[in-house]
């Protein structure tokens, strides 16, 4: 789960990490009043799940109160495009007004969980602003490392290595190293999956505090901290993934005409590959789970087909401990309830595969039936006419 | 022969109560496994498919010699299942369980360190050596014994392979589901040394994904050592990146992870790469043909 940079900062500020003052506006009355409290000269910056928001013209800075009106009617309502928006880019709808900083040097600090030593790791380069990989791919050498044994926790030594490695000012490095037992205090008290401050910052009158922030939260863990719940933004979520979720079913948008409902995440990505071999584009991804019920199945149909730019549909079950036959009952119903009209293809395999295709055969609906998954992508992308998609 | 599991092994199921956990001990017991005891904590003394159960990892194993365990039980609790059962000092642990918390994970491997139990998933389907022994979620029908091992990171990618083989006449010698999370207990250079070292394995099929960096790992692996052929496949060539695939651990990040550079390194390392997931048993076919394994691989 991602949540905003105000959110993020909120969160850090709970463990000691130092963050400039600031609030969360959702008018442009209320960017005032906030920038007022602050002395009248703020930082107003887009609040959307996305990075890049610097470079597309999202932060801006005002020296009164009438520019921080100005920007936050500019920015308000606005379409933001970045690079991690995609080109249909996103809807600001709250700004963070900050206090301005005087800054005197910038740093990056990162945590992750390095897969290779199941271990989580602290990265941090001097190379502040600009993005991690970008600095690994080129300067590798520029990013220091430590790894946290989980017995005893990131240690002050390992925080000090740090500081020094990456140049903190000598006199600075206590207050760094708080900082950072901070964040890490954070990242598994809240069971984080990312925590990035980019920059953190050096200030001129001698504060380390994070510029920036990034956290996203391990979606495993959310069952025992009910009060992140509350730091979602279903604004910036895809409607038809937020109703997914509710089902338990895995669904995430994408931007071809092919929509695709499958057992198992491996074969469902699996599936979209075969489409696009295939010369089709593949609308969604669509994981119903192991135990797919007909009520799963038909919450699937409904939500695939709210896509408008779905025309076909793809199939593709296989049948292990789930039978066919009360898979292909499933699909029958399913489409007989949301009133199909648009090609369906499945493939079924797998056990009582042969009653599962009599089903689908029998029904009456206009179901082809196929027996591969290359078979069944093939029919599917000739049924919609090889159309490559509308990138939206 | 066969890896991990056999006829021999004695399995117990953590969690048999639950409705996932007597489903598929059910099913296990069908297929012929040795399951010989279950866990619940306050269900001791009862009795579940008519096998005994037990309150813990400790007196099930004393009872029962049991040497692998088969977790089902919920996400929360699933990490203190397989500490518990680590601690049991259980040869084998398998964790079919999905959505445990990385942290919990990261918490488990740093508990197993110096201990001898080797950990199968989290979130995976299990392990299954054809005609002796099914320890998960797997369909055993589908499987053939035989002479050809496979490992996966995914449940149905598995099965699709596997029955891929079988309806070519190729059985399995043993198919081991590693599991989609980023943090596991077993990785793919794990299981392929031990196939490499199975005499009666002649050829993997390996399945991988998006996200991290293990198959390039494992490509490099087999290119400096495995002396047996290997064919792979990678899914999510179509995922976006930035976006969690189904699998916590199947995610594009910072450009690295992905299918195409997976794929790259596995060719350069001498893999034959599938290039659709219904080519993957015609792919070894091929292979085995070319190696001339293929009169040795195909089952009666």
């Amino acid at each position: 789960m991602n949540i905003h940079e105000y959110q993020a900062k909120q969160v850090l500020a709970q463990y000691g990490v130092a963050v400039p003052k600031g609030k969360v506006a959702f008018t442009v009355d209320e960017a005032v009043a906030i920038a007022k409290e602050l002395g009248g000269q703020a930082v107003v910056k887009a609040q959307i799940h996305a990075g890049g928001r610097g470079k597309a013209g999202g932060v801006k800075l005002a020296r009164s109160l009438d520019e921080v009106a100005q920007h936050a009617r500019d920015l308000l309502g606005k379409t933001l495009v970045t690079h991690q928006t995609g080109p249909q880019g996103r809807v600001v709808r709250r700004l963070l007004i900050e206090q301005l900083t005087d800054i005197d040097k910038e740093y990056y600090i990162g945590l992750v969980i390095d897969r290779n030593a199941g271990r989580v790791v602290m990265m941090a380069s001097a190379e502040g602003g600009m993005e991690i990989e970008e600095v690994a791919a080129r300067h590798p050498e520029k990013i220091f490392r430590e790894t946290v044994d989980p017995a005893v926790g990131l240690l002050p030594f390992q925080a000090r290595n740090l500081a020094f490695s990456i140049g903190i000012p000598g006199p600075l490095v206590n207050k760094a190293v708080k900082f950072m037992l901070g964040l890490y205090q954070c990242f598994v008290d809240k069971d984080c999956s990312v925590a990035e401050i980019n920059p953190l910052v050096v200030t001129r009158d001698g504060d380390v505090m994070a510029l920036d922030a990034k956290i996203n939260f391990d979606d495993n863990a959310l069952f025992r901290h009910p009060e992140l719940a509350e730091l979602r933004d279903l604004d910036e979520e895809d409607p038809k993934e937020v109703e997914a979720s509710k089902y338990g079913l895995s669904y995430i948008a994408l931007d071809g005409n092919i929509g695709c409902m499958v057992n198992g995440a491996g074969l469902a990505m699996a599936t979209m590959d075969t489409i696009k071999h295939y010369g089709g584009q593949p609308a969604n991804f669509l994981d119903v789970g192991g135990g797919a019920s007909e009520e799963k199945v038909t919450q699937a149909f409904r939500i695939i087909l709210s896509d408008p730019n779905v025309q076909g549909i793809l199939v593709n079950i296989f049948g292990g401990i789930m039978k066919c036959d009360v898979i292909a009952n499933g699909v029958v119903a399913a489409a007989r309830q949301v009133g199909l009209d648009k090609p369906l293809v499945v493939r079924l395999e797998g056990t009582n595969v042969a009653l599962g295709k009599q089903i689908l055969n029998e029904s009456g609906l206009n179901i082809v039936a196929a027996d591969s998954l290359a078979e069944a992508a093939q029919r599917i992308v000739a049924l919609v006419g090889g159309n490559k998609g509308e990138v939206r | 022969m066969s890896i991990l599991v056999n006829k021999e092994t004695r399995v117990i199921t953590q969690g048999i109560t639950g409705s996932q956990g007597l489903f598929h001990t059910k099913q296990a017991i069908e297929y012929g496994t040795k399951v010989v005891g279950g866990v619940t904590p306050g269900k001791g003394g009862t009795t579940v498919e008519g096998v005994p159960v037990f309150d813990t990892v400790e007196q099930a194993v004393r009872a029962t010699g049991a040497n692998a365990s088969v977790i089902y039980v919920p996400a929360p609790f699933a990490a203190d299942a397989i500490m518990e059962a680590v601690d049991a000092g259980l040869d084998l642990v398998i964790c079919i369980t999905e959505g445990i918390p990385v942290l919990d994970m990261v918490k488990v491997k740093r508990f197993m360190e110096g201990k001898h139990t080797r950990l199968i998933g989290p979130n995976c389907p299990g392990v299954i050596t054809p005609g002796e022994c099914k320890i998960g979620i797997m369909p055993g029908y589908i499987h053939k014994p035989g002479r050809v091992g496979v490992v996966s990171r995914s449940g149905t990618l598995t099965y699709e392979a596997v029955y891929q083989l079988t309806v070519r006449g190729i059985g399995q010698s043993t198919a081991v589901g590693i599991g989609g999370d980023p943090v596991k207990g077993t990785e793919f250079i794990d299981v392929l040394k031990m196939f490499n070292d199975d005499p009666d394995t002649e050829a993997v099929i390996m399945i991988g994904e998006i996200g991290g960096t293990a198959e390039e790992q494992a490509a490099e692996w087999i290119r400096d050592h495995m002396t047996k052929p290997v064919v792979g496949f990678i899914a999510g060539a179509t995922a976006p990146p930035g976006r969690r695939m189904g699998h916590a651990g199947a995610i594009v990040s910072g450009g690295s992870g992905t299918a195409a550079s997976k794929i790259q390194k596995m060719q350069e390392c001498g893999i034959r790469v599938a290039p659709t997931p219904s080519e993957m048993g015609s792919t070894l076919y091929e292979v085995l043909q070319e190696r001339g394994l293929l009169s040795r691989c195909l089952s009666e």
